[in-house]
């Protein structure tokens, strides 16, 4: 199949898959409770009633409403938030730079720890060191990140008193952009949150390089290289590590949506002003506006970074082409 | 019963239970699982206290330290919690509602995802394309934000006085709802290898009919996979309920999972009664850990390619 042909069928892949997304987004806010009671309070008159019924278009037929929603969503526009009647767009722009931020350190660190100690637990295999981390990665997925969450702010905040416990410290404001990263309250804000959210990521990662590198080590290169007389440095990292990054990548950047989805777990237990608390918030107080933005917007950033992985694969190894298109083949999980 | 399946189909049980004797992290991870699972059931008999019943409660003796230390005190080993409940009895009542949600749940993943992988393996064309159409959406949507979503939407819909007697079910259907889809895929494929096979052509042709096929022929030859991602997966269901809890979507406190008595203790954090968090944290992390080993081991022993 030409690279054409499979890009087109790729995207309209994600397409049919945002569009049931967006479909189920549609359903929770028009069925879950009737939007027209929850925006006004009891003292509305049924000619105000009748007004805001008229005005979010909800006399009209159900498909022409799922159209207006849908049209409305990819222009940005999902509404006004129940509870504290702004617009929903607005509110989510305001969360999004701490989210990303933790997102982007947390991301970083599991790299940065994940890969060294996935390639000492495969070189070291038969090690006390190396059998410990195994098992320690087992213990890592085990607890779950709350928990773990709150046992470090009783350990590093409550105890200690190294670390701030919840919020963001000081940020600064580059425009719309609020940043933690500049001031060393707020890098020090970060650092149990990200800590707490990349654990997870970081067992991951070293297994995985740990599985790769095991593979590469058995290869016919390596063992040329060996044969060379290089040392052991230069072969575990120039070489065998290099071969290994490459799934390594991949499966970071598909993790990155399930990232952003357990930062609202991390958020709530650290009081980190993100996207994720905001929905958290909104679950509580059933602000369905909010809810459906952000079903939405985690499912893009999920459904983007599939599609990306795939056409970027189908770009390398044209049998893929031919396979991927039938199956729709998902990565997510 | 085994008979009637195909080639290869029943792994000998004798080989699984010598596996288990030769791995000292196996025997040690159900042990340790046995030992759990037997004090939560029994928790009516071994409990200092019953939790739910209130005239059981000492207000006086409220949010007292572990026993062993200064402020401590007989019989409540783990400390109280500010109602004067007795943390030990409250972690134990709520590891049984944690384990028997975990448990449901993957029950209900299972039977939905077998069925759907068993009818779109065998079936294919339209069926197959609808189905696995559906799951692919449902991972599309991280499994975490769909179980929130889904617990949420439920409990709006329903009554406030059916909210709490209801919780479980709403957790447990909240988890099967995305959880089936591994199991479909799994199922999916041994099926579509199966079902070309000679033995199901037979079956076929003395006029068999496709459920039972499916069932008595198909089904056997599929289910190894099956049990071992069951087994991943019931770790899984207990962290993602004990996660719905602790973010107020799960268990409420009338009936506390350890998810929600980390949650309950969570707000107590800086008052000092670290015990109320660190106990329920420290149980449900043994529980997780004790049936991962146990899976990871089972993944393996049941892996021909290892032996």
């Amino acid at each position: 199949m030409p690279m054409t042909a499979f890009l087109v069928r790729r995207l309209l892949d994600a397409a049919g898959v945002m569009l049931a997304v967006a479909f189920l987004a549609f359903l929770i806010f028009r069925f879950v409770g009737d939007p027209v009671e929850l925006m006004l309070n009891e003292q509305a008159t049924q000619a105000q009633r009748d007004e805001l019924r008229v005005r979010l278009g909800l006399d009209r037929g159900f498909v022409l409403q799922f159209a207006t929603f849908v049209s409305n969503a990819v222009r940005g526009d999902f509404g006004i938030s129940y509870r504290n009647q702004q617009e929903v767009s607005s509110l989510i722009a305001e969360r999004f730079p701490a989210t990303f931020e933790l997102v982007l350190v947390a991301t970083f660190l599991s790299l940065a720890v994940g890969i060294p100690l996935g390639v000492l637990t495969a070189i070291r295999r038969n090690s006390f060191l190396a059998q410990a981390l195994q098992f320690a990665s087992v213990l890592g997925v085990s607890l779950p990140s709350f928990a773990l969450g709150i046992l470090f702010i009783l350990l590093f905040s409550v105890t200690l008193q190294w670390l701030p416990a919840f919020g963001r410290g000081q940020v600064v404001e580059l425009g719309w952009w609020s940043t933690g990263l500049l001031t060393p309250g707020g890098r020090w804000a970060l650092v149990l949150p990200a800590l707490t959210l990349s654990l997870f990521q970081v067992t991951l990662v070293m297994r995985l390089v740990r599985a790769e590198m095991l593979e590469t080590m058995r290869t016919d290169f390596i063992r040329f290289a060996r044969a060379r007389g290089l040392p052991d440095g230069a072969i575990h990292f120039r070489h065998a590590l290099r071969n290994c990054l490459m799934p390594v990548i991949t499966v970071t950047g598909l993790q990155i949506g399930n990232l952003i989805a357990f930062a609202l777990v991390t958020e709530t237990v650290f009081q980190w002003p993100g996207m994720g608390l905001l929905f958290v918030q909104a679950v509580t107080f059933v602000d369905i506006p909010v809810m459906a933005a952000y079903l939405m917007l985690v499912s893009l950033v999920f459904v983007a970074l599939n599609t990306i992985v795939d056409l970027v694969y189908a770009l390398v190894d044209p049998r893929l082409r031919d396979d991927a298109a039938g199956g729709g083949g998902a990565h997510g999980g | 019963m085994a008979g009637e399946a195909g080639p290869g189909a029943a792994r000998g049980g004798g080989d699984v239970a010598a596996s288990f004797r030769r791995s000292p992290m196996a025997i040690a991870s159900g042990v340790v699982l046995a030992m759990l699972v037997a004090s939560a059931f029994l928790a009516p008999l071994l409990a200092p206290q019953d939790p739910y019943d209130l005239r059981q409660l000492f207000i006086d003796k409220a949010e007292m330290p572990p026993a062993w230390s200064r402020d401590g005190e007989w019989p409540f080993l783990l400390g109280t919690d500010p109602q004067g409940r007795d943390v030990l009895s409250a972690i134990l009542y709520g590891t049984r509602i944690s384990l028997v949600i975990g448990l449901a749940s993957v029950a209900m993943s299972m039977a939905i995802g077998v069925s759907v992988g068993l009818a779109a393996g065998f079936f294919g064309g339209r069926i197959d394309d609808l189905l696995m159409r559906v799951g692919d959406t449902m991972l599309s949507i991280p499994t975490l934000l769909m179980a929130i979503l889904v617990s949420a939407l439920f409990r709006e819909v329903l009554p406030p006085s059916l909210r709490d007697p209801f919780a479980a079910a709403i957790l447990v259907a909240s988890i099967s709802l995305t959880g089936w889809v591994q199991y479909a895929r799994t199922v999916r494929a041994s099926t579509m290898v199966e079902r070309r096979k000679e033995y199901v052509l037979a079956a076929r042709i003395i006029g068999v009919r496709p459920w039972r096929i499916m069932r008595r022929h198909i089904l056997p030859n599929a289910l190894t996979p099956v049990l071992v991602a069951a087994t991943l997966n019931l770790g899984l269901a207990i962290l993602s309920e004990a996660t719905l809890s602790f973010l107020g979507v799960g268990m409420p406190v009338t009936q506390p999972s350890l998810g929600t008595l980390i949650r309950i203790g969570n707000q107590y954090l800086f008052s000092g009664s670290w015990w109320l968090v660190a106990f329920p944290a420290a149980q449900l992390g043994l529980i997780v850990l004790a049936v991962n080993l146990l899976g990871d081991w089972l993944r393996d022993a049941l892996n021909p390619k290892l032996r």
